[in-house]
């Protein structure tokens, strides 16, 4: 949408640069005594959500979120590099997520680019600036992989769509205003996926009722949540009914930032291997220093290599010379190569504490204050969320190597 | 660190000729045409790659190479690895950088030109099964102008057609590297192992006795550098073979797992089969992303230039990660191709003899992670 715009120079990028790094360098957030999330679904408390909220603000009102949209809506309409570069700066401050991710980086992007001049005004602005938070209604408790079979009814009443139905792992269903919504018009559609229908649904409706699902680690970030005759304005729907699926996927391209769309941000804060031995540097075993031992050290170097051998097939992922043999193979395996490493890495980061990885977030003798604890045990939503790692791993054998169902 | 990983024109039209090659010239009726002949490779298939200049992409146009890096072999030697190819080309070209790396005034004109033409050539390294150690038994004395060899070499690849040998010494208490040739040795000096792998060619190489010109003698300030780069020169090579290896072993189960019915299902239907499988897959991408890294590294270094850190480090990983990957393939090969894989006919078996017989050459995956582990974990 900005191929008016020309492109910058490399000057001009790297005066950018500079003034983000300067900019972040002064405003960086200060440790505010607590565990902030290292992703959008973790949010859990109203102290993280408040802290969170105030520092999206903060950095889009500096001009560095959102640059890409354009000016009406609150963006800054400069091409998607200026934002592809403030966000890599972000990540070099080590700075923390903008949270508001569904906003950022789903719905946002997708009313940008279908929706009408009324959902435009109304919705996108408040994305940026963290006044509006969204959430997304796509799983089901019964349909954990299988986003064809949603089940959530939507039947239309006069000027309005009866909700009936159950979703799960929205994300911070019970503080956002907003949800894209799939759910089911038409039962009788001769293919599952032409019955279903998108809605940029309120959340603040009676019938609707966020219930906050504890997690594995005591903490909470998503709800289930429960549609009993929820009574919507019919102009919710996005598109046509039936064109729920094809809005589904498109929602799902924008995941590639802001060349894609997306309104850009830290979506999670990066976790490298050199964390973990920085973490394990004042352990001991056997009255010696851990980082000494030669089984930990083997354990880590294992570790160091697969880290590494991730980054390099991105950048192989773009040879084609040196991807022809299964083309789809890094693009489909990526998901699973990376969340199974981020787990194991974590799993040994608590392992080899010694008695310390006994401690847990609270725990003032925790190292780095139970940071590892906690981010092994919520890893498992990336191992498990968006297709467990068992399901990747048949996609890939079937539509990579050509394995049989 | 701007370019980690890059893969020029020039590199892939490389792939893609040495990829053809390969396969037309070393299919698996080919493979085991020559498992039991004493070279272990077709020496009109060698002639064919002198013609394309392999032996010499690496060796400087003044000394009748192409000029190229070294990351330039990577492609063949992984190609070569997919076929089962086998010939003195690994052998030939470490021995080439030695000469490059160490030679005197008259070395590489003399030698290099000959081993760019096509001489076979190798290295002597190791004294017995370990890799690891930084002195050799080898010993070296000079006796006015000639200098006299004691002690022998084991795993000395392609030693049966090699003219010329790289030999590892101690000359003063200091370690060197002698050029010994071929009619220099005793005639019962050669004595081939049996190896695992029956593709593959080394012999026992016996030095008592070898008395040899001191001009023979490469460069003694250079020799433990050049040593050490030729071991992770070594390890590439390996690596990027069983890289290649790795996919065809792969493309074995995933031929053996669309075809075979079990209970009346195709067996590559079952998770405990696919996901394995998968696996499999997921740490060959590994290896491939190390090996062209490392490739990428040592092609843009100055020819004969020591290798820096991130190249050692790139060296290491790749050829750590390449033997695992092919050692866990090797090993579900023949256990996924049940009763038939028990078979000396079924063609897993090549594969899980490469496997660990790569294992071993230049240092195992536990060899390298340990120094790769003082690389990382110590250094500042």
């Amino acid at each position: 949408m900005n191929s008016a715009v020309n492109a910058p120079s490399q000057t001009e990028l790297d005066e950018f640069r500079g003034q983000v790094a300067a900019w972040l360098k002064d405003n960086k957030p200060t440790d505010p005594g607590f565990l902030l999330p290292q992703t959008f679904m973790e949010v859990g408390s109203d102290q993280q959500l408040d802290f969170l909220r105030e520092w999206q603000h903060k950095l889009w009102s500096a001009g560095y979120l959102g640059m890409a949209w354009p000016k009406e809506y609150g963006g800054q309409g400069v091409p998607p590099v200026f934002q592809v570069t403030a966000d890599a700066e972000m990540r070099r401050a080590g700075v923390p997520i903008a949270f508001n991710v569904i906003g950022l980086g789903w719905a946002g992007p997708l009313i940008l680019h279908r929706g009408t001049e009324e959902e435009k005004q109304k919705y996108l602005k408040n994305i940026l600036s963290a006044e509006d938070i969204w959430c997304q209604g796509f799983s089901e408790p019964d349909h954990g992989s299988d986003l064809g079979n949603v089940q959530t009814r939507a039947v239309r009443d006069g000027e309005e769509y009866v909700i009936n139905g159950t979703k799960i792992w929205t994300t911070m269903g019970n503080y956002a205003k907003y949800m894209i919504l799939l759910a089911r018009t038409n039962p009788e559609a001769e293919r599952k996926y032409d019955g279903l229908s998108f809605f940029l649904s309120p959340m603040q409706v009676d019938g609707i009722d966020p219930r906050p699902i504890q997690k594995l680690t005591g903490e909470y970030g998503f709800t289930e949540t429960f549609f009993t005759d929820a009574r919507i304005p019919a102009s919710c729907l996005m598109g046509e009914e039936g064109e729920g699926w094809k809005i589904a996927m498109q929602t799902l391209q924008y995941e590639r930032g802001a060349e894609a769309g997306a309104a850009g941000g830290l979506m999670q804060v990066r976790v490298v291997i050199e964390d973990v031995i920085e973490c394990l540097k004042g352990v001991t075993r056997d009255g010696r220093p851990l980082l000494e031992d030669p089984v930990i050290r083997d354990e880590l170097v294992k570790l160091m290599i697969e880290e590494k051998a991730q980054g390099l097939s991105n950048k192989r992922a773009a040879i084609q010379a040196l991807t022809s043999d299964y083309p789809l193979s890094l693009n489909l395996s990526s998901k699973l190569r990376s969340s199974e490493y981020a787990r194991r890495m974590r799993k040994f980061a608590v392992a080899a504490q010694g008695a310390h990885g006994g401690l847990y977030v609270g725990d003032g003798d925790a190292l780095d204050a139970g940071f590892w604890q906690r981010a092994y045990l919520n890893n498992f939503s990336t191992t498990i969320g968006g297709g467990t790692s068992q399901i990747q791993a048949n996609i890939v054998g079937e539509h990579v190597l050509g394995l049989p169902k | 660190m701007s370019n980690e990983l890059s893969f020029s024109d020039e590199q892939a039209m490389i792939l893609d000729s040495a990829r053809e090659f390969c396969r037309e010239k070393s299919p698996v009726s080919a493979v085991r045409a020559l498992l039991d002949s004493e070279s272990g490779f077709d020496s009109a298939t060698w002639e064919e790659m002198v013609a394309l200049g392999w032996p010499s992409l690496a060796v400087p146009e003044e000394y009748g190479g192409a000029g190229l890096g070294f990351g330039s072999i990577v492609p063949i030697a992984e190609s070569m690895g997919r076929a089962l190819l086998s010939t003195p080309l690994f052998s030939t070209t470490l021995a080439a950088q030695a000469i490059l790396r160490a030679g005197r005034p008259g070395h590489k004109e003399q030698w290099l030109s000959q081993l760019a033409a096509g001489t076979p050539a190798t290295v002597a390294l190791l004294d017995g099964g370990d890799w690891g150690v930084e002195n050799t038994s080898c010993a070296a004395t000079r006796d006015g102008d000639n200098i006299t060899l004691s002690g022998e070499k084991w795993f000395v690849a392609d030693a049966g057609v090699a003219q010329v040998f790289v030999v590892w010494c101690e000359l003063g208490g200091e370690s060197a590297l002698l050029l010994v040739e071929r009619d220099q040795l005793a005639a019962d000096a050669i004595k081939p192992h049996t190896l695992l792998d029956e593709t593959k060619r080394a012999a026992r190489v016996s030095f008592e006795g070898v008395s040899v010109a001191a001009g023979q003698l490469l460069d003694a300030g250079k020799a433990d550098a050049v040593l050490r780069d030729l071991r992770l020169l070594g390890s590439l090579l390996v690596a990027a073979e069983a890289t290649g290896s790795t996919g065809a072993c792969l493309d074995t189960v995933v031929d053996y797992l669309k075809t075979r019915k079990q209970f009346g299902k195709l067996i590559g239907s079952y998770q405990a089969l696919k996901h394995p499988t998968v696996d499999v897959l997921c740490k060959l991408d590994a290896a491939r992303s190390l090996i062209y890294h490392a490739a990428t590294l040592l092609e843009e270094a100055a020819a004969g230039a020591e290798l820096d850190r991130d190249a050692e480090v790139a060296c290491r990983m790749a050829k750590a990660q390449a033997v695992d990957a092919l050692t866990f393939a090797g090993d579900r090969a023949v256990q996924f191709h049940g009763g038939m894989g028990f078979t000396y006919e079924c063609d897993a078996q090549l594969y899980i003899r490469r496997a660990q017989y790569s294992q071993q050459q230049f240092g195992d995956a536990w060899h390298h992670r340990t120094r790769l582990a003082t690389l990382l974990l110590d250094a500042a």
